[in-house]
């Protein structure tokens, strides 16, 4: 340990800036601090051998008791790891791919060094500065590590940067190799590999963690980074040909990205409706099913039965406004609001009125029912809780601001969001349990889990919340709002944001296990099903995706904006888009 | 009226009487009739006394420092409260382990620094919160106040322990929660009522993970000459990531929280099966540590054993 300062040279009449690094000798041993000060010594008069554009100038060193100053040319600029943390994401292939050619040209240059090569061992993003004129400078030698003694005990090596072999003491240039591929992989992803269990860069492929980078430059990285040595670069001169030949390749590109497409084209073509069903108006709320009928409302103002096995019409009710809200279904009766402001129940069998009650907002929340009682959230900014038998209302509660979210029951405890951000618990008189808060409107419907409520908001965070005390227990944070509601499976919370994003969470670690990007925002609420996540985005697609590894399985383009959610039974996925139609797609 | 309806539901959900309606003919023009008619058949039973089944928390602990070393250089805590109130049951228990490590006394001093910050960070972020007149959960998470409780223990070691480290396993229970958090290798097992034991950390060791990727066997990391190397522990100056889990609270079970002087010392099986011939949980906790220096106490043993029933 030590610092580095700033110093001015007074031996010469003009202002002569240097670096002057300082290093403390730890040992207590006199031996052993004696033996420290020959390596220092002895290290420092090997470098002053060494002249390359990319290496600070060694002026003078010196001792003063438990001391050892380097005194250095002083290199205006910031290093690596400080730009990154600047700049919070990762950096562009282009100017890694700059800096990489750069940094093997210094270590080629050092490891062919006579009489003996010089290993720096110790690359790291830290320890390359970038000047003012995007020149780099490879500073802090390995010499500092001579000051850093080994105690006895449970003591520390992170490294991060480092090969496995360099613990078992070995230097040769394939340690630099490697962790120059760390530093590449950290500047790449943003992922700081002093974070991350050791060696795992294999688990974390740079263009996981970084779509736009070309396969190419993967392939560099990883071979750089191969665990045994002798599979890395043989030198870092011909790593540096291959980051050349990189920068220059255009073509091999091109194929490749044409083969993912015809993938593509392939898959959409496979994937094609088994029936679809038009509207007269944009359907953007969510069906629901029973006994082989599909039930959906659209904007037309109808709420239309439909046999699922092939689309055809049974019936249609019209209400005097559109319909968003997912029918629940209970007891052959279709419970469901309408922007008419009213929550209507209608028969299964033959879509009659049962009985509609008026709340004084337009309703876009879906309702549920529980215990012979149907809750529900309208823009007239109430929860209301209704008999369902005779549609009178039990209680209502104010929540100060328009309920879209859907409520959900779980026990003998109510779960809504609101647009004022707040996530409300009540019990079924209507007593409010807790409230936590969102920094901004919760649209998102509550999702239950093990005794934990997951839930978005448009603050752009993915909430857990102890449902029974409110208590937060954890905060995802994603890059854009959401009012996707999420759902879980086993150690898995899955949910879509505005950010273009569809996130798989691990619920116990709170790490992403893996993003899948679209080209535009995901309102729609995710299912799962047999292994996969089906989700919905603006561009009217429907994804399927391997719910372990976040790979597209399908996708399938309607010709309209989807913001409701699919829902699916025995294999077959349904889903309404503003395109008027509904569809029903093999799953 | 409130009550009336809660005492409506309960008696008609418990009874399964909603079955009777469902027969009932085409009534549902006229709402009123049928409300009355419910209000009939509904009528207000006594209310159940429902039997609360509160966790009993246990706790026994120990710390020696072994035969072989001078002196002791790890610490522990432990905090088991249970509030009831209200038809309400929230156990609060707050369980950590810190085994330092460095030269002079900074090891120590390291241990203490850490549970000392740790503890008073999550006591007032946590535990006044939950305790206060009108309860204001934390502007932060459970999560986010174990992140920054450990980044705080960590500055603190580095501003006051230079050259010291530590490890640091903590478990906060706060009612059906668990929350765990822990960096280096001291490390939390679930025991189940088999006394099964199961790891629920994963040791931050350079040996553990040249293992784990099958680079040396079991019997060259028990000998390798880097096997006390951590590549993550507090007060070292890198930046690391304390690992931190959230999950249920066992309903029934144990939990073990313990650091290398036991766990590398007395094989999984020996400790299920003093577990499985404890009395108490503080008897179960003395025999480990015992077996801990039977086998040499090689270094310093602490554990703090959690019984949940």
């Amino acid at each position: 340990m030590g610092a580095v300062y700033r110093a001015q040279d007074l031996r010469f009449k003009v202002e002569k800036i240097v670096a002057v690094k300082e290093m403390i000798n730890q040992a207590t041993d006199p031996d052993i601090q004696a033996t420290i000060v020959e390596t220092f010594e002895r290290e420092a008069n090997i470098l002053a051998t060494v002249s390359h554009p990319s290496i600070p100038t060694i002026y003078d060193y010196f001792t003063l008791g438990t001391r050892s100053y380097l005194v250095m040319e002083f290199v205006e600029g910031d290093n690596l790891e400080i730009k990154l943390q600047q700049r919070r994401a990762p950096f562009q292939e282009d100017e890694v791919v700059g800096w990489g050619i750069a940094l093997c040209d210094v270590l080629d240059y050092l490891h062919n060094h006579e009489p003996e090569p010089i290993i720096f061992r110790d690359i790291k993003p830290a320890n390359v500065m970038i000047t003012s004129r995007n020149q780099v400078r490879l500073v802090d030698f390995g010499i500092a590590k001579t000051f850093q003694t080994d105690a006895k005990g449970t003591m520390i090596g992170t490294e991060g940067y480092s090969p496995p072999e360099q613990y078992r003491g070995e230097a040769s240039p394939q340690v630099d190799i490697y962790a120059l591929g760390a530093t590449m992989h950290h500047l790449l992803t943003n992922q700081d590999p002093r974070t991350e269990p050791p060696f795992t860069f294999d688990e974390r492929p740079v263009r996981g963690a970084n779509p736009s980078v070309t396969a190419s430059m993967d392939n560099i990285i990883n071979t750089a980074l191969a665990y045994n040595p002798p599979e890395r670069f043989e030198s870092a001169g011909i790593m540096r040909k291959a980051l050349i030949g990189l920068a220059q390749q255009t073509g091999l590109l091109e194929e490749e990205i044409s083969v993912a497409q015809a993938t593509q084209y392939f898959q959409d073509q496979s994937h094609s409706p088994i029936w679809t069903f038009t509207c007269e108006d944009e359907v953007r709320g969510t069906p629901n099913y029973q006994d082989g009928v599909l039930y959906i409302g659209s904007y037309d103002h109808n709420l239309y039965a439909l046999e699922a096995t092939n689309g055809k019409f049974i019936w249609k009710y019209a209400a005097n406004g559109g319909i968003v809200s997912k029918p629940a279904i209970h007891d052959n009766k279709l419970y469901f609001g309408s922007t008419d402001q009213y929550i209507h129940t209608i028969s299964c069998r033959n879509g009659k009125k049962v009985w509609v009650q008026s709340t004084d907002g337009a309703i876009y929340s879906s309702p549920v029912i529980a215990e012979g009682h149907l809750f529900i959230g309208s823009d007239d900014e109430y929860l209301h809780v209704l008999n369902i038998l005779a549609g009178r209302e039990a209680w209502s509660v104010n929540l100060g601001s328009p309920v879209r979210s859907s409520p959900i029951v779980v026990g003998d405890m109510v779960y809504v969001g609101s647009d004022n951000g707040e996530i409300q618990c009540y019990d079924f008189s209507g007593n409010i349990k807790w409230r936590a808060a969102a920094k901004r409107s919760v649209t998102a419907s509550p999702h239950f889990h093990e005794n934990i409520i997951y839930i978005t908001s448009m603050d752009a965070v993915l909430y857990a919340i102890d449902a029974k005390s409110g208590w937060v227990i954890w905060r995802y944070r994603m890059e854009g709002g959401s009012i996707s509601t999420p759902t879980t499976h086993e150690n898995h919370v899955y949910v879509g944001s505005t950010d273009n994003t569809f996130y798989c969470v691990n619920t116990k670690s709170t790490k992403k296990v893996w993003t899948f990007d679209t080209d535009n925002q995901i309102n729609s609420s995710p299912v799962y099903y047999k292994g996969a996540v089906y989700f919905c985005n603006v561009d009217g697609f429907v994804f399927s995706l391997h719910a372990a590894s976040g790979r597209l399985r399908w996708k399938y383009q309607t010709e309209g904006q989807i913001t409701g959610s699919p829902i699916i039974i025995d294999d077959v996925l349904y889903v309404g888009s503003s395109d008027k139609k509904v569809y029903a797609l093999p799953a | 009226m409130s009550n009336r309806f809660l005492t409506n539901l309960k008696q008609l959900f418990q009874k399964k009487q909603v079955e009777t309606w469902e027969d009932l003919p085409q009534y549902l023009d006229d709402s009123s009739e049928v409300t009355k008619e419910l209000d009939k058949i509904a009528t207000p039973v006594e209310t159940e006394s429902v039997g609360y089944s509160s966790p009993l928390i246990e706790v026994g602990y120990g710390l020696s420092v072994g035969k072989q070393r001078t002196h002791n250089e790890d610490a522990f805590f432990t905090l088991t409260t249970m509030f009831s109130y209200n038809e309400s049951e929230t156990p609060f228990g707050l369980y950590v382990v810190a085994d330092g490590m460095g030269g002079h006394k900074n090891g120590e001093i390291a241990s203490e620094l850490a549970i000392r910050t740790i503890v008073s960070y999550i006591l007032s972020e946590i535990y006044v919160p939950l305790m206060s007149l009108n309860p204001q959960p934390s502007d932060l998470s459970f999560r986010e106040v174990f992140h920054s409780g450990i980044e705080k223990a960590n500055e603190e070691i580095l501003k006051n322990s230079y050259g010291g480290g530590t490890t640091v396993t903590a478990v906060l229970i706060l009612g059906e929660h668990m929350t765990i958090a822990h960096v280096g290798d001291s490390r939390v097992y679930s025991i189940d009522k088999n006394g099964f034991l199961e790891p629920m950390t994963r040791d931050h060791s350079l040996v553990k993970r040249l293992q784990e990727l099958g680079q040396i066997t079991p019997e060259e990391a028990a000998v390798h000459p880097q096997r006390n190397v951590l590549y993550r522990a507090l007060g070292q100056g890198e930046p690391f990531e304390p690992e931190i889990i959230s999950t249920s609270r066992p309903d029934k079970g144990a939990l073990l929280i313990c650091s290398d002087g036991l766990w590398s010392i007395v094989g999984q099986e020996t400790i299920s099966e003093i577990i499985n011939n404890g009395s108490s949980p503080q008897e179960t906790c003395d025999t480990l540590i015992d077996a801990a220096n039977d086998a040499g106490g090689p270094d310093n043993i602490s554990a703090i054993y959690v019984d949940i029933s």
